[in-house]
Formats: C-alpha cells, sequence, structure tokens
C-alpha cells in the first residue's frame, strides 16, 4: 500500500470529529509548532518539503509563504482557497467533508507561520453541506482552545471564519477571491501589486488550496526533510488525485507523486481500469484546463519511457505532446466518447464562467463555444477548425487572468490531438450527431493502449 | 431592466437580522461589505429568491449604495434575480457528468416536470436547471437543492423519479 | 543617483519619474509608439488593464534584471523599470496581438458607425481602422441590448459597449453616488441601473465624455450632426460648480454641444459640471478663446484646421509655395 499522510484515517468511523481526530494524533502540529518553533522555523520546514501549491499553479508554498510583506502595524491575512470549482476536481470537497479538522489544524499551523491573527476559508457557495460541517468544526476547536485567544498558551490569538462564494469559478483565482472575500464582484486585479504586498483590504495575504494547506500537518509533524523524501524530483510528497470519467472506481486516491499513469488507471489499487470494458481513449490529466492527451501520449513519454504523475512528467514533451499536473483533476475518457462534443462542453463552461472583464476573454470564449456547437451540431465548416486555432491563439496570454489560457488550451489540445475528428464532423454531419468517430481511427495511439491493458 | 413599480417591499425575520449581526462581526472594522455574499445567501434561504426590495434593504443595512448589491447579485449564478420553484433542481452539465449521462438525465428531468430549463412547474413546486461543475465529478451524475444545497450523487432516472416524488410529499 | 528612471520604447530612451507606467512614458514620447488604450483614463483611479488593446511586449526587465517578461503586458498598468526596454510597435508579436483585441472588441459590436453621434471622435473606429480586419470571420448573430435612457441627457446604447468601466471609475469617484454599474457576468455583462432610474447629478454628464466609444452619448446633442461637421471652439465661464473650461461645438452660428476640454488620448483636462454641458448653449453664455486644436489626422481636422501646412506635393515645389502664400500665410481657417 501506498503511503497516506492526509487520507490514512480517512475511514475511521468518527474522524470528523475533533475527539476521534484527536485520538488519531490530531493536532500535533499545532502543539510542535506554538510550542517550540518559532514562525520561521515554520517556513522553513516548508520550504524544505518542497511542497508544491496543489491549486493548479504548482508554485513552492514555501517560496510563497517567504514573499509575504511584513510592515509593522498592518495586519496579515491566510485565506484558504476552498473555491474547488476546476472540473474535473473534487478532492478538497472530499477532505473538508470527511477530515474537516485537517484543514483546520493547517490552517492554524500556517496562519502562526505567517503572523495572521485572522483567517478565511473561502468555500465555494454550492458547497454549503462543507460550510455547516467545517463550520461545526470550528465550533469545536474553538471550544477545546485551539482556536480563540492565547492558544496552548503561546500568546498567539487566532481566529477563523468561513466564508461561502456565490457560485463563480473565477473566484478560484486568488485576487478574484479575495475580491469575492471583500463583497464584490470576482474580477481578477491586474497583477502586480500580488497579494503578498496587497492582498486583502490591501494587507499581505497568502493564499492557499485546501489541500496545501493541510499537507502543512504532515511536514510539521515529520519534518519537511521526511515529507521531501517522498514523490520523485521536485515532485515531493503526496498528492489527491480526483478520478472521474469511464473508470471502474472513479474517486479521491492520495498517490504518491511518480506513480506510473498506467498503474493509476488500471491497478486495482486505483481506479480499476476502464468502465463497462471499453478501452481508453483519451485523458485529461488534471482538470479540464490542462491539455487533453490521447492514449498512447497519457501512458507513454513521446519518446516511449512510461509517463508518471508528476509536475515534471506530465508536462514532459511541452505542449506538443505532454499536459500538466494542474489541480490533480484525471478525467479519463473511453472509446465512445466524443472529442468534439466533450471539448464543446467544456469550452462552454469557460464561456459561462468568464468574468467578461477583459475583452479578449469576454468575447474569444463565446466565439470558441458558438463554432464548436456548430461543429458538434453538424453546421461546421473545414476552415472552422483553423479559427478555433487562431482564436484560441489570441486569448492565450492576452488575458487578466489565467481563465484565458484554460479557456484556450483544451480547445487547441483538442484539434491538435484530435483533429481527423473534428474533421469527420465536418464531413458527416448527419453521421456524427448519433454515431461516434470512435477508436478505429486511432490505429497508432490504441495499439500502445491495448498492449498495456494486457 | 426593471420598473420602479415592480419592488414590492418585503419584511426580513428578526432570526434573519440576528444571523446578519452574527456575519458582520467576523470581519474588521468598516470591511462590513465582505458580509455582502453571505448575506444574500441568508436572504435567499429565507426568501426563496433576491427581490429589488430584499437588495436594497440588504445595501441599507451594510450602508452600501444599491447598485453595489445589483452588481455582486448578479455576477453570481447562486441567487437568483426572479422568482423560482420552492426546490430548484441544479444539475451538473458539465464534462465528467456528461461522460456518465448527464445529459440524458436532465432531458428526463424536463420530461418528468413537464417544464422547461428555469421554468417553474405550475403548482410552484419545481424549477430545474443545468448548472456548471459542482465538484463531484466522481459521483456523476449529481444534482443539488438549496437553500442547503443537499447533494444528491450517482443518480439515474429512477433515482430522479424517487426523489421528486419525495420532494412532493414535503 | 538619479531620481529618475530609463526607459527604452520601439527605440527611443526617456527618462521618467519611477512608478511611471509604460503608457505613460511613451506619451511622453509621444507619436506613433504611443500604446492605444480603450479604458485606461489617467483622471480616474484603478482604471486601466481590462480592454488589452494597449499590450507591449517587455524585452528586458530591467538593468537589474535583464529577463523579459513571459507575456505581454498592459502598459497601462505596468511601471516602468530602470534600463527596461519595451516593444510597441516594433514587436509583430504585439501588432498582432493587439488585432486580435480589436477583432474580440468588434465581434459583438454592431458597426453602426453611420448612425452613431461618436463616429468621427471614436478610439474605436480608429482601432478599427488601424487594426482592424477587412471582413469579419464572426458568423453569429451579435449581442444585443435595449437602448435606455438613464436621465433625460444621457443615452445608453449598450450595444456599442466595450465595457471599459470608464463610466463607472467616473461616477464613483467624481459623483456623489452611483447609481449604476455593471450587472452579470462574461459576455452578458451590462453597463445597467438594474430598476429603472436617472443617473442624475452635477457632475453625471462627464460619462459621455470619458466613454470612448458611442454607448454613452449626449442626447441635446442626438442625430443634430457629424462631429466633422462641427468647429470645436474653446471657451470658458465662470461656473460656480465647475471649471467652467470647455470645448464648444459649433455649427454655423449655433452651439450644437458642450464637452470638456480633450487632449490628443482623448482625456479631458478637466471635468465639468451638467449646467455647462446641457443647459448653457447660447455664445453669449460664454468667453470665447480660440479654436480648439485638433489633430491633423482626426477627420474633425478635415474641413478646417488651425494652421496650414502645405501638402507634401507644395513642400519642395517653391512656385507652388509662393502660388499659396496667402493661404499658407493665414493662421487659421475657419
Amino acid at each position: 500500500m501506498a503511503r497516506k499522510l492526509l487520507l490514512e484515517h480517512i475511514n475511521v468511523p468518527g474522524i470528523n470529529t475533533l475527539d476521534v481526530y484527536r485520538q488519531k494524533g490530531g493536532y500535533r502540529a499545532v502543539e510542535k509548532a506554538l510550542k517550540t518553533l518559532t514562525p520561521d522555523e515554520v517556513v522553513e520546514e516548508v520550504k524544505k518539503s518542497g511542497l508544491r501549491g496543489r491549486g493548479g499553479a504548482g508554485f513552492p508554498t514555501g517560496m510563497k509563504w517567504s514573499f509575504l510583506a511584513k510592515p509593522e502595524g498592518v495586519a496579515r491575512y491566510l485565506v484558504c482557497n476552498a473555491d474547488e470549482s476546476e472540473p474535473g476536481t473534487f478532492k478538497d470537497r472530499y477532505l473538508m467533508t470527511h477530515i474537516p479538522h485537517a484543514l483546520i489544524e493547517g490552517m492554524i499551523v500556517s496562519s502562526f507561520a505567517l503572523g495572521a491573527k485572522t483567517s478565511y476559508i473561502y468555500v465555494r457557495g454550492e458547497m454549503m453541506p462543507q460550510i455547516r460541517i467545517l463550520e461545526k468544526a470550528i465550533a469545536e476547536a474553538k471550544a477545546a482552545g485551539w482556536l480563540g485567544k492565547n492558544i496552548l498558551g503561546s500568546g498567539y490569538d487566532l481566529e477563523l471564519y468561513v466564508q461561502p462564494g456565490g457560485g463563480a469559478y473565477i473566484c478560484g483565482e486568488e485576487t478574484a477571491l479575495l475580491e469575492s472575500l471583500e463583497g464584490k464582484r470576482g474580477n481578477p486585479r491586474i497583477k502586480p501589486p500580488f497579494p503578498a504586498i496587497a492582498g486583502l483590504y490591501g494587507c499581505p495575504t497568502v493564499v492557499n488550496n485546501v489541500e496545501s494547506i493541510a499537507a502543512v500537518v504532515p511536514i510539521i509533524n515529520d519534518g519537511g526533510d521526511e515529507y521531501a523524501k517522498i514523490g520523485i524530483g521536485r515532485s515531493t510528497g503526496t498528492k489527491l488525485i480526483s478520478a472521474s470519467g469511464n473508470l471502474v472506481r472513479p474517486g479521491v486516491y492520495e498517490i504518491e507523486l511518480g506513480l506510473p499513469v498506467e498503474e493509476f488507471i488500471y491497478s486495482d489499487e486505483w481506479c480499476g481500469g476502464i468502465a463497462n470494458g471499453k478501452r481508453l481513449k483519451a485523458t485529461v490529466a488534471g482538470g479540464s484546463s490542462v491539455p487533453v492527451l490521447p492514449a498512447n501520449l497519457t501512458l507513454k513519454l513521446a519518446n516511449g519511457d512510461p509517463r508518471l504523475m508528476s509536475y515534471e512528467s506530465l508536462s514532459e514533451g511541452g505542449f506538443a505532446t505532454g499536459t500538466m499536473m494542474g489541480s490533480g483533476g484525471f478525467i479519463a475518457f473511453d472509446e465512445d466518447q466524443c472529442m468534439v462534443r466533450n471539448t464543446w462542453n467544456f469550452s462552454r463552461f469557460y464561456h459561462h464562467e468568464s468574468c467578461g472583464q477583459c475583452s479578449p476573454c469576454r468575447e474569444g470564449t463565446g466565439w470558441m463555444e458558438k463554432v464548436l456547437h456548430r461543429l458538434e451540431y453538424g453546421h461546421g465548416k473545414m476552415s472552422d477548425i483553423d479559427l478555433l486555432v487562431d482564436v484560441s491563439k489570441k486569448i492565450e496570454g492576452n488575458t487578466i487572468c489565467p481563465l484565458g489560457d484554460a479557456a484556450a488550451w483544451p480547445v487547441a489540445s483538442a484539434i491538435r490531438h484530435f483533429r481527423d475528428e473534428f474533421e469527420w464532423h465536418v464531413k458527416e454531419p448527419v453521421k456524427s450527431l448519433d454515431t461516434n468517430y470512435g477508436l478505429a481511427n486511432y490505429a497508432d495511439p490504441i495499439a500502445k493502449a491495448v498492449t498495456t491493458e494486457n | 431592466m426593471l420598473k420602479v413599480e415592480e419592488k414590492q417591499p418585503v419584511v426580513f425575520s428578526a432570526a434573519l437580522l440576528a444571523k446578519c449581526d452574527e456575519i458582520v462581526k467576523r470581519y474588521p472594522e468598516g470591511k462590513q461589505k465582505s458580509a455582502l455574499l453571505p448575506i444574500l445567501h441568508e436572504v435567499q434561504a429565507e426568501l426563496g429568491w433576491l427581490s429589488a426590495s430584499a437588495m436594497d434593504q440588504v445595501a441599507d443595512y451594510l450602508d452600501i449604495q444599491d447598485i453595489e448589491v445589483y452588481e455582486v447579485a448578479s455576477f453570481y449564478s447562486m441567487y437568483f434575480l426572479k422568482p423560482q420553484g420552492k426546490f430548484v433542481l441544479e444539475v451538473c452539465r458539465t464534462g465528467p457528468c456528461c461522460l456518465v449521462g448527464a445529459e440524458k438525465l436532465m432531458n428526463h428531468i424536463e420530461h418528468k416536470l413537464g417544464v422547461k430549463e428555469n421554468e417553474v412547474t405550475a403548482d410552484g413546486l419545481f424549477s430545474w436547471r443545468g448548472v456548471e461543475c459542482l465538484a463531484a465529478c466522481g459521483y456523476g451524475p449529481v444534482l443539488q437543492i438549496g437553500p442547503e444545497y443537499t447533494f444528491y450523487e450517482n443518480l439515474n432516472e429512477q433515482k430522479v423519479d424517487e426523489l421528486i416524488e419525495d420532494l412532493r410529499k414535503k | 543617483m538619479s531620481d529618475k528612471v530609463k526607459v527604452t520604447i520601439d527605440g527611443i530612451t526617456v527618462e521618467v519619474a519611477p512608478g511611471t507606467s509604460i503608457l505613460n512614458a511613451a506619451r511622453q514620447i509621444g507619436g506613433d509608439i504611443v500604446p492605444p488604450a480603450m479604458c485606461y483614463y489617467s483622471k480616474l483611479e484603478g482604471s486601466g488593464g481590462k480592454c488589452r488593446t494597449c499590450i507591449v511586449k517587455v524585452s528586458k526587465g530591467s538593468e537589474k534584471d535583464p529577463r523579459p517578461m513571459p507575456k505581454l503586458v498592459a502598459s497601462c498598468r505596468t511601471a516602468v523599470m530602470d534600463g527596461m526596454e519595451v516593444m510597441n510597435i516594433t514587436s509583430p508579436e504585439v501588432i498582432e496581438a493587439r488585432s486580435g483585441v480589436v477583432e474580440m472588441l468588434l465581434i459583438n459590436h454592431p458597426l453602426d458607425c453611420p448612425v452613431c453621434d461618436q463616429a468621427g471622435e471614436c478610439d474605436l473606429q480608429n482601432l478599427g481602422y488601424e487594426h482592424g480586419l477587412q471582413k469579419t470571420r464572426y458568423e453569429f448573430e451579435r449581442r444585443t441590448f435595449e437602448r435606455i435612457d438613464i436621465g433625460d441627457k444621457i443615452q445608453l446604447h449598450m450595444n456599442r459597449c466595450i465595457l471599459c468601466y470608464r463610466c463607472v471609475f467616473t461616477a464613483d469617484q467624481i459623483t456623489n453616488k452611483r447609481v449604476h454599474g455593471i450587472l452579470n457576468r462574461g459576455d452578458h455583462s451590462e453597463i445597467s441601473t438594474y430598476i429603472q432610474t436617472a443617473v442624475d447629478n452635477d457632475f453625471s454628464g462627464n460619462v459621455i465624455d470619458v466613454c470612448p466609444v458611442g454607448a454613452l452619448t449626449d442626447k441635446t446633442f442626438r442625430f443634430k450632426n457629424r462631429v466633422w461637421f462641427t468647429k470645436p471652439i474653446d471657451a470658458h465661464r465662470d461656473c460656480p460648480t465647475c471649471s467652467g473650461k470647455v470645448t464648444l461645438w459649433y455649427k454655423g452660428e449655433d452651439v450644437l454641444r458642450v464637452t470638456g476640454r480633450k487632449d490628443i488620448y482623448g482625456e479631458v483636462a478637466e471635468f465639468i459640471c451638467n449646467t455647462c454641458r446641457f443647459d448653457k448653449k447660447k455664445t453669449a453664455d460664454w468667453v470665447i478663446e480660440h479654436p480648439t486644436h485638433i489633430s491633423d489626422t482626426s477627420v474633425i481636422a478635415s474641413n478646417h484646421y488651425e494652421t496650414l501646412k502645405p501638402l507634401p506635393v507644395i513642400q519642395p515645389n517653391l512656385k507652388l509655395q509662393e502660388a499659396n502664400r496667402i493661404e499658407l500665410e493665414k493662421t487659421t481657417k475657419f
């Protein structure tokens, strides 16, 4: 069995309560940090751990913390990003539902490290049940003296609040999240200044993903060096992977970074293969924003080596043959899925979620959706395919926030790898409405996929 | 755009106002606007939707301009600016759920309730709509029902039928 | 050490105060290398960064950190660093990206210039002319909204809006109560008051001047005339509310409209009050100063200009110059 740091006790009955969580060793990290470490030492451990942001960008958490400005007499804030909305990603929901105290413990240790006296967990509004769970857990922790004034007699005070969102994917972008937390529209801010200098209420602020914060707990318990031993290269530690789509056992898995993708998909310890005895056609490895890959490139690098679940291996080959780790939202498509329809679906998502602040994204996402809709419903033209590539290029890199890139990449990559399927939709407008292009046309990718299946 | 005469006065209950008072305390002095999103959720939970008058009252309560509330309420997808059915079935329509049959399920709901997306059934009980990813992709198809956003996972047509019958009895 | 920083834009070096944006540094140089700006407005705090037309390439970050910036940046919201090197019109990548932005701005625009009061002084029209394609690649129905009156003097034509947010900043910063704002999200976003109401206070008319397109227009000028048939004259009056420094737009003897005085980047020097703008339309109300300086490239300059510059064909030819001597010696013609 692989090592578990976050989900070790996930199946223990009552682990969502303070008592059971405490029995299983919970809140040791708070004791250790507040009683034996200085804030800077906590930051140092996180730096040593090599932990990279689990929300999608993969930026080293310790480094992000060390950028935090610390002017005299100005409040500092830690805000947890629990606005989990990336299609394919549902790990934070799982963690907050089952082990809310892991997040709260991480928030206390991290807030201590950053010198924040008030911290917020911004949870997407649709997760009202999880908001109730967290509120209850915070009340428990506060009653037991883990929050509030003078925690453990250390002189450190912390108040922790849960903030609901209102339904907007864009609030997963950290500056949009801060705007939303200030009671405004979720328009991403223009950077610089970065939140580390001027974030919530203009004060220095760190925004971290739920999983990153929760990972601080084992890092402090075992030490950053121990954490760094897990994983591979610069991809240290464990990562929660949300597996969805046509898999035998979709769900949330904690893997050690460096696990071969093939093992993750087909091994019985993990997803157990493709559902209903079908074959794998394609995957989106890190949430809908990352490039889609055909089966062969999912399992193997361009040079034939196995592809691993790590930041580096997944992005090996750049966008030509690689993808990205993203938030760890692993979506598998079986042979009966239509890439054009799925690309249209994702495109509709980004069109719906664009905040509308900057022109390339506001106008471009809608344009792409309309063209893809036309292709999917049999009214497309051959020139539409290149038009899509061109529009995606006009959006990519030219927007205020990464949503523009996130909208452009799935479209560009689907056409890069599945152009013949798009062309078939143009050539066979009637047939494509109720039949699928299927796998037969992917002789090369599938040959490899089939051998691995055996 | 609404005409002025469409405004209908609303009254917030004492419990709702008490809840608002509690929410405002979470933020530093002078940053009460931060309470806007949570308070709008509370108001919608009590009234079912956000009328212009309800939003104006929130603006007064938080000491901000009315337009600031309209701007926010219209930005986020969870706030209803029109009356809805008593139960709003919000079905996830994004990629991963569609891989496991969300589109079929929405067709079924449309047929079962006999109303189109965003319309209310004649008895005022139900409306439904497709919403974007609810972060439950591994358990799809899923739907949620406010105001507590109860989740229903791994749905099929039969489960949805049962759910609708249960809700009718409530 | 000098308290100024050096920045080079398209090969031209200029020294500016630290913290100056690339766009403002470029404006200090002037000329072709100034990036166009549709949403930035120097008098409105927080404006800019949204339309993306002013994007430029930073090919060298600074003397200290010479690495280029990975993406094109919005020049209006990026501060210069000492030793920074910027490429605007010398970068094909920038030109390509900018024409992409212009295309995006136009796909849902009604292109109704023939009936739009803004035509002739429209930033979008100018941009489209410089960067636009001959033909649209957008084959879908364009987004439409109802035309609405926000008060009896201002009309909002949302179809033309590019969501620059300038009018929102204006209402926030120079009026005492903002009643209009941005509603909805994404490409459904619109400027609106939500509930039918008048935008009504002493300075509300300034939203007309800051609007880069024909989305907010002066109802008292509506369909009165094309701007290039009118003659702008700077004038002032003793106004208790504002500076009273305005531009009067004449047709014959009649003042058709009153606006703030705009510079070459379309920004007003000073905001003016609604009394000056809407209620003082007689020459007797004003002290006339002089004809407004209009850029030679503007269509408004086409039939009246301050100084006659010899046409290119005349310049090298002494005989022609002599023949046109009387005309050329006139300082003004109107």
